[in-house]
């Protein structure tokens, strides 16, 4: 082991003079668009976009009249470059890299509420305008546009980074996943496997409307991983941990590689004595933390509101309704510093806010996107969100959590007689209209009389957004975001958010178990 | 781009990575084109056209391994491209096992012609394409004054790819496919509002069911939602339908991959020749099958794709090994990836299978779970409706069902002559007997 940390102290000094990250260097002043830490005018870096992305205004402007020359209401252009880095760790060897690339426009026609959708991934004068052309053809008149005024929109900075992804290279990151691997093996002679991942990305995004609205923004990702098999009398359990974030380098600290590895080995060790529950219908304590896919799938997606719109929602006509106890509020945020869904802005380019769902009991806001807002007419909220330039922007979640309540944890698991404590949760899935949700039970242990005791795991529990809101009985203090974060798919598009939630005691949820 | 340039510049890649320092190379070029067409409320709600190049480059050099992809396709960015990728992989960890498949593995040339690519696809226009939607649409409002909303999709695809690896491995793979289908919402009790999908997607345009089928099952799917509700927990009898039947077969699939055998992640390990299910259980991997959605004559290794089985009356006979963790397992490549899944089928339609029910659920709808492959513990959200001498007498939902796919295959006591031809995992409806429901 001495001899290949030495090695990799070598490599990385003697790389001193290598071009950082893979596939990124040879992008156009990426120091200079990427961290906006610098002190220059804002039309400056503006410049600086443009010059990445080979336009010009008198293009983006052209583009704009050429996609409503059919007649469409309104147009905007979302470009986007996007570099993914890789590196995994298996068998202990990181042994395995990946890159990506990815840049293009996408160019979206609306005619009232339909959508003209087209992309292109030659950023020339003439796929542009093709590109333009067929995102037009949702309208069906003709009519002479005027090429609009662009003026710079400015947005506030809520992922502040030290250490941008570019300047990181590949040798810096391999000894933080050599260190979490050997950590891992550290903690528990039964760990017998573990696998570790880390994934960067940058992502240059600049976006014009026919309104006349320009932005830009830059958006640092970052995820880090590791999953552990364990082995004890021929039973074997793996589990894992995580942590995801808008941030640079600096974020992985030796605080955070501990934590993620004494995480993953206890989850993972701690299954060994788990039993699978009692199913049926019962009493569930939700811990604060990874718990909050609750809200996400409960009541967030529900809110959203293309599906009110359109009347599919089982919230759809409770706007100022009380649909809780008046100590439950929940919101959506794209305003958190460095969370995985915050947004300086939206993918639409409108300003992102804390949007209230729920507030002292009570059904507050949708979440907004263009075509909503337009027909809600509202403000939008900052929620018009996409996968990438291929896709047209949907409402989404970005960063849903309950705000703290007024009871203690203790005093809530205290509480329950016969019930069940939800630690950690792996995914989840909502039925818009009918209101029924899941979430799927990785680690928890039951509550018998008031006490924590044997661990449960590799359990579905089911309730109805609505019942379960109004059955919440106590919310504690001690709100928590779910590190991991997370990947919300909708219509085929998948984005990071996170969720999270203070320790909260519901009823009337359907937990899995024998029978 | 035509396919034979799409070759060329393969081609030059491969050739420019092994100039930088590469010792192998598999190049990729792939290009989806997509046109979609979403409808609802009488007009189009959305329109959209895409056309997607991405080059795909694994890198092998001296023991290291990367892979890279980018939509930058013009030779001086892939100069810069493959250069950096080059680059860092000389800071990974040497690995013994990574390297291309070995040749014999690769297909001889072949004219095979697996008809998965529909020629009439060239001249479908949007007008056709809005007018299939538009059809689902309003033959699915028309069943019912208790729909809120209809909303459905029509979209075609042509995918072409070619494949090219440094030892010897060229191959070209364009297929077509289309798919329609609509989402119905209806008005239900209590302020619910149940809804239901239904969706279908071939290799030929004219295997697509006809529009109208298409938007009465959704609707009369979302009508059978009515009224649902869990019921009381307790062992039944389960009746999966065959568009279901898939998400519990990837409960024997995902462990039967190399991956999760090597990683200590698969409760199959060890399994071979042994009996994992019960009798009733045949399962074939089949590249083969003309308009197979998932046929092919190479998978994404350049591995020759042949007819095998899988599963043999209950015996576990063999998994899915990719090179990698072939060469790391030493054993045999298999492939890594499914195919086609063809079972033995039964002789009774889902219809007959549920009039010859005492008492048990059928299960049609899946909310959430998942499946553990380490353990074999699994636990998904359910719908469907309960079965009572022969007659459904209740919609359920909100329910889970829980257990082991280890006992749970030996528990399927009769399939279905129903397979599911609108994927590629063809799966017939399934009777397991005892299945742990919770739900009140």
């Amino acid at each position: 082991m001495t001899d290949r940390i030495s090695r990799r102290e070598f490599l990385r000094q003697s790389s001193k003079s290598v071009v950082a990250a893979v596939a990124a260097p040879y992008l156009l002043k990426p120091s200079r668009a990427a961290a906006q830490t610098i002190a220059e005018p804002q039309s400056a870096k503006l410049a600086d976009y443009y010059r990445h992305f080979g336009v010009d205004e008198k293009l983006i402007r052209r583009t704009i009249s050429d996609a409503l020359s059919r007649g469409g209401d309104y147009c905007d252009l979302f470009f986007e470059h996007r570099l993914t880095n890789e590196a995994r760790l298996e068998d202990n060897k990181v042994n395995q890299a990946k890159s990506g690339i990815r840049m293009g426009v996408g160019i979206r026609v609306l005619k009232a509420d339909q959508t003209g959708y087209a992309f292109t991934e030659q950023l020339t004068a003439e796929s542009m305008a093709a590109a333009a052309r067929t995102a037009a053809d949702i309208a069906n008149s003709s009519k002479n546009v005027e090429p609009v005024q662009l003026k710079l929109h400015n947005c506030p900075n809520y992922y502040p980074v030290k250490t941008p992804w570019q300047q990181v290279s590949i040798d810096s990151k391999i000894p933080l996943l050599t260190k979490l691997n050997n950590r891992i093996f550290a903690l528990d002679s039964r760990v017998i496997k573990s696998n570790i991942w880390f994934m960067d990305q940058t992502a240059l995004v600049l976006i014009a409307t026919s309104e006349g609205r320009i932005a830009f923004d830059y958006r640092p990702f970052l995820s880090l991983g590791a999953s552990c098999a364990a082995e004890q009398e021929h039973r074997r359990e793996r589990s894992f941990a995580g942590f995801s974030a808008r941030a640079g380098f600096e974020s992985i600290t030796p605080e955070r590689i501990d934590r993620i590895a004494n995480e993953a080995v206890r989850r993972t060790t701690v299954l060994f004595d788990a039993v699978k529950p009692q199913g049926g219908q019962m009493d569930v304590v939700l811990g604060g933390g990874s718990c909050g896919i609750l809200l996400h799938e409960a009541i967030g997606h529900g809110m959203e509101a293309d599906f009110n719109r359109k009347q599919i929602s089982i919230y759809a006509d409770k706007i100022n309704k009380s649909v809780a106890p008046d100590f439950v509020s929940i919101v959506d945020d794209g305003t958190n510093l460095n969370l995985p869904g915050s947004l300086n802005i939206d993918d639409e380019g409108n300003d992102t806010a804390k949007t209230y769902l729920v507030e002292n009991g009570v059904l507050k806001n949708y979440l907004q996107d263009k075509i909503s807002a337009a027909y809600y007419k509202v403000k939008p909220t900052g929620n018009g969100r996409r996968q990438s330039y291929r896709f047209a922007p949907l409402p989404r979640m970005r960063n849903t959590y309950m705000l703290p309540g007024p009871h203690k944890k203790d005093e809530i698991i205290k509480s329950v007689k016969k019930g069940l404590y939800a630690e950690m949760i792996g995914n989840g899935e909502v039925q818009i209209g009918a209101g029924d949700f899941s979430f799927y039970l990785k680690l928890g242990y039951l509550i018998e009389d008031g006490k924590l005791t044997r661990p449960v795991k590799d359990v579905n529990l089911i309730g109805n957004g609505p019942e379960v809101l109004e059955n919440i009985t106590m919310v504690a203090d001690d709100l928590k975001m779910a590190e991991p974060g997370g990947i919300c798919g909708k219509w085929g598009q998948r984005v990071p958010i996170s969720s999270g939630l203070p320790t909260v005691k519901a009823s009337k949820i359907t937990v899995g178990g024998t029978s | 781009m035509k396919l034979t340039e799409m070759t060329e510049l393969a081609q030059w890649a491969m050739q420019y990575a092994l100039k930088t320092g590469a010792d192998q190379s598999a190049v990729s070029i792939s290009r989806p084109r997509t046109i979609e067409v979403e409808f609802r409320s009488g007009r189009i709600e959305k329109l959209k056209e895409s056309t997607i190049r991405t080059l795909g480059i694994s890198i092998y050099a001296d023991q290291r391994y990367s892979s890279h992809s980018t939509s930058d396709l013009s030779k001086d960015s892939l100069k810069k491209f493959i250069a950096e990728a080059i680059r860092s992989t000389k800071y990974l960890d040497k690995d013994k096992f990574r390297s291309l498949p070995e040749p014999k593995y690769y297909p001889k040339k072949s004219d095979t012609d697996l008809k998965i690519y529909d020629s009439g696809y060239e001249n479908i226009t949007t007008a056709e394409r809005v007018k299939i939607a538009a059809e689902i649409e309003s033959a699915a409002t028309a069943q019912s004054d208790r729909i809120i909303s209809a909303t459905s999709w029509y979209s075609d695809e042509r995918f072409e790819k070619v494949l090219l690896h440094s030892n010897g491995f060229s191959g070209e793979h364009r297929a077509g496919s289309f798919s329609a289908g609509a989402m119905v919402t209806v008005r239900g009790d209590n302020n619910a509002r149940p809804e239901a999908w239904f969706h279908a997607e071939t290799r030929f345009r004219k295997d697509l069911p006809r529009p109208e089928q298409i938007g009465k099952e959704a609707a009369a799917r979302a009508l059978r939602r009515i009224g649902q509700a869990k019921i009381e927990s307790g062992r039944y009898d389960m009746l999966v339908e065959n568009r279901i039947a898939g998400r519990l077969i990837s409960t024997l699939i995902k462990a039967m991959k190399g991956r999760a055998l090597q990683q200590k992640s698969s409760y199959l390990e060890a399994m071979l020749g042994k009996k994992i299910a019960s009798d009733k259980l045949t399962v074939i991997d089949d590249p083969t099958i003309e308009k197979g959605l998932g046929s092919r004559l190479f998978d994404g290794e350049g591995l020759t794709a042949h007819k095998r089985t899988v599963i043999e009356a209950g015996v576990l006979k063999s998994y899915y090994i990719d090179n990698y963790y072939g060469k790391k397992l030493g054993t045999e490549p298999t492939s890594g990836s499914v195919s086609n899944l063809v079972l033995d089928n039964g002789s009774l339609s889902l219809e007959e299978m549920v009039k010859s029910a005492k008492k048990a659920i059928l299960v049609t709808g899946l909310l959430g779970g998942n499946f553990n492959s380490t353990t074999g513990d699994f636990s998904y959200g359910i719908s469907g409706s309960l079965i009572e001498n022969g007659e459904r007498v209740k919609p359920v939902s909100a329910m889970n069902i829980s257990g082991n796919a280890k006992q749970l295959w030996h528990s399927l006591a009769e399939l279905g002559n129903d397979p599911y031809v609108y994927s590629s995992w063809r799966c017939p409806s399934m009777l397991f007997e005892k299945v742990s429901f919770s739900g009140i």
